[in-house]
């Protein structure tokens, strides 16, 4: 009994220890984007490598995942006659939850992993500390850039996914469910309000920062030479997916009692 | 007993030690398990090239990375350039950076830049023009004899040339102290020499500071028995019976600094574990 109270005392000290310092992690790579020097060229870089690096899975997982969404539901609404309704489902669904959740996702295992494994190659090999010794924060020059890269493109290529997903939605629904397009892109467009396109674009805002913090924490902590790599690297993208999912659920009921009060 | 001699660097003249370089005044740090270094204190005095020896594993390059601020102790106090950085703001600990340059075991080069850009990465930093950035780049090149190497990555370097771009890498600001992280770990003989012919060219053509740590024991009397010949451009051999009176030792055990002193001093002690280790 004692023995299994010492292990809990020492997992929950473990857990409490970890949420400080990546608590203590966020906050350095914030403020540090407020300090001089700026990395503007390795933001541009960054910019580059998650954003235009990402388009071609955020593009065919947003164009399929509409079409699939209009293929269920039309089939569904056809039931109750109400199959105009489809493209009303499909745009709502993508916008406020599918597109930003998606695209998180995507992006954090293509990204969380690739700057937990960037990163911790560097402080395995002494990297880090090289930059330190040459007088380089590597809070600024490293995890700052990342972490502005990633919201700023999380957020655009969300866009692209609403976009493309409606497109895929409309593909699906007029060539495989013979339905109107112009009925399709009516109904679409006459169910989002404001409140449904603030909901689904703060939420990349969030994951972003998710993805790139989680990413970056888990790289810059490595140990253990490469095997600690591909431990930070799995850890990373798991640890970031499952706060995608978890943090979707709760924006998702704070952004309803914002914009909706329910 | 040898004499010996006081080797004067050819460009800059070592004056009487106002205040060290390096300080350690009763140093401890102890990660999990036991203490990694346990109070230890030792002075790095100007134009002084400090050996710390010992075996693998027993804290010689925490021990460097305390001195650079890169590590932090659990108690004692250190002094750089005689401002105490034990507790210094990494910001201000950064600046202080700038004037020391760092060798890493491995040479920790920046793999996905040229060579060009990680010795010039100092310089690239302080935004420096173009134009004088290679023209230092490719005078530190020069000095460690790889400029043919400037457009290269690490990735097709040897062991023994990723060591030497990496001394160009910590020299090219003029530092006014240099630590040296094993240099010549895991290389060969010749690279060996050659890295050591480096060390000894900076330390008496510049007269710069050091602090080297190495457990090769040939590595550290090479430094203390040679120096280097400018009109023959290579390293050559004191006259016999003569060390350098600039060069002098320190030696860790099991986290502790059980040797603080010259060459003779070295060679003649009575400490068992000591002379097991020079035998």
């Amino acid at each position: 009994m004692a023995f299994a109270l010492d292990q809990i005392d020492s997992l929950a000290k473990r857990m409490l220890f970890a949420v400080q310092e990546y608590t203590l992690f966020c906050w350095q790579g914030v403020s540090s984007l407020f300090r001089a020097p700026h990395y503007w060229a390795d933001i541009m870089t960054q910019c580059d490598l998650i954003g235009v690096g990402s388009l071609p899975i955020v593009v065919l997982t947003g164009f399929f995942t509409g079409g699939v969404l209009a293929l269920q539901s039309a089939a569904s609404l056809a039931q109750f006659g109400a199959q105009a309704y489809t493209g009303r489902f499909v745009s709502l669904s993508m916008i406020r939850e599918l597109a930003p959740v998606l695209t998180g996702l995507m992006v954090s295992g293509r990204n969380a992993s690739g700057m937990a494994s960037e990163l911790g190659s560097m402080v395995v090999t002494e990297q880090i500390d090289a930059m330190r010794a040459l007088g380089t924060d590597p809070m600024k020059k490293l995890v700052s850039p990342r972490v502005l890269a990633t919201v700023v493109m999380l957020f655009l290529l969300t866009i692209v996914s609403d976009t493309l997903g409606t497109a895929g939605g409309a593909f699906v629904a007029v060539v495989i469910s013979k339905q109107n397009g112009t009925q399709f892109f009516t109904s679409a467009y006459q169910a989002l309000g404001y409140d449904d396109i603030a909901q689904g674009l703060t939420k990349p805002l969030f994951f972003g920062f998710i993805i790139a913090t989680v990413g970056c924490f888990f790289g810059m902590k490595t140990s253990g030479g490469t095997q600690g790599v591909g431990r930070s690297t799995t850890q990373a993208v798991v640890v970031s997916s499952v706060l995608i999912i978890f943090g979707d659920f709760i924006l998702s009921r704070a952004l309803l009692w914002l914009y909706s009060g329910v | 007993m040898p004499d010996s001699i006081l080797l004067q660097p050819e460009t800059v003249a070592v004056e009487t030690p106002a205040q060290p370089v390096v300080l350690f005044e009763h140093v401890s740090l102890r990660f999990d398990g036991p203490p990694v270094l346990e109070d230890v204190s030792f002075r790095v005095e100007k134009g002084e090239t400090r050996i710390l020896l010992g075996p693998a594993g027993v804290g010689k390059s925490v021990l460097l990375k305390l001195a650079n601020g890169i590590l932090r102790p659990d108690s004692g106090r250190i002094f750089l350039f005689g401002e105490e950085i034990t507790a210094m703001p990494e910001d201000e600990l950064l600046k202080m950076r700038m004037r020391t340059g760092m060798v890493f075991q491995e040479g920790a080069l920046f793999d996905s830049l040229t060579v060009r850009d990680n010795v010039g990465y100092q310089l690239m930093e302080q935004h420096l023009p173009i134009d004088q950035i290679d023209q230092r780049v490719h005078e530190a090149l020069r000095f460690v004899e790889l400029e043919h190497t400037y457009e290269m990555l690490p990735a097709s370097l040897s062991g023994g040339m990723r060591r030497r771009v990496a001394i160009a890498r910590a020299i090219i600001n003029q530092p006014e102290l240099l630590l040296y992280d094993s240099p010549t770990g895991g290389l060969d003989p010749v690279t060996s020499t050659t890295i050591d012919e480096l060390i000894i060219k900076e330390r008496d053509v510049y007269g710069t500071p050091s602090l080297l740590v190495t457990h090769r024991l040939q590595d550290a009397f090479t430094m203390a028995t040679h120096r280097f010949d400018s009109e023959k451009g290579e390293m050559v051999p004191l006259p016999q019976g003569q060390i350098n009176a600039l060069t002098s030792f320190l030696v860790l055990h099991q986290g502790r600094l059980i040797f603080d002193g010259s060459t003779e001093a070295l060679v003649g002690s009575d400490d068992p574990f000591l002379k097991e280790f020079l035998a």
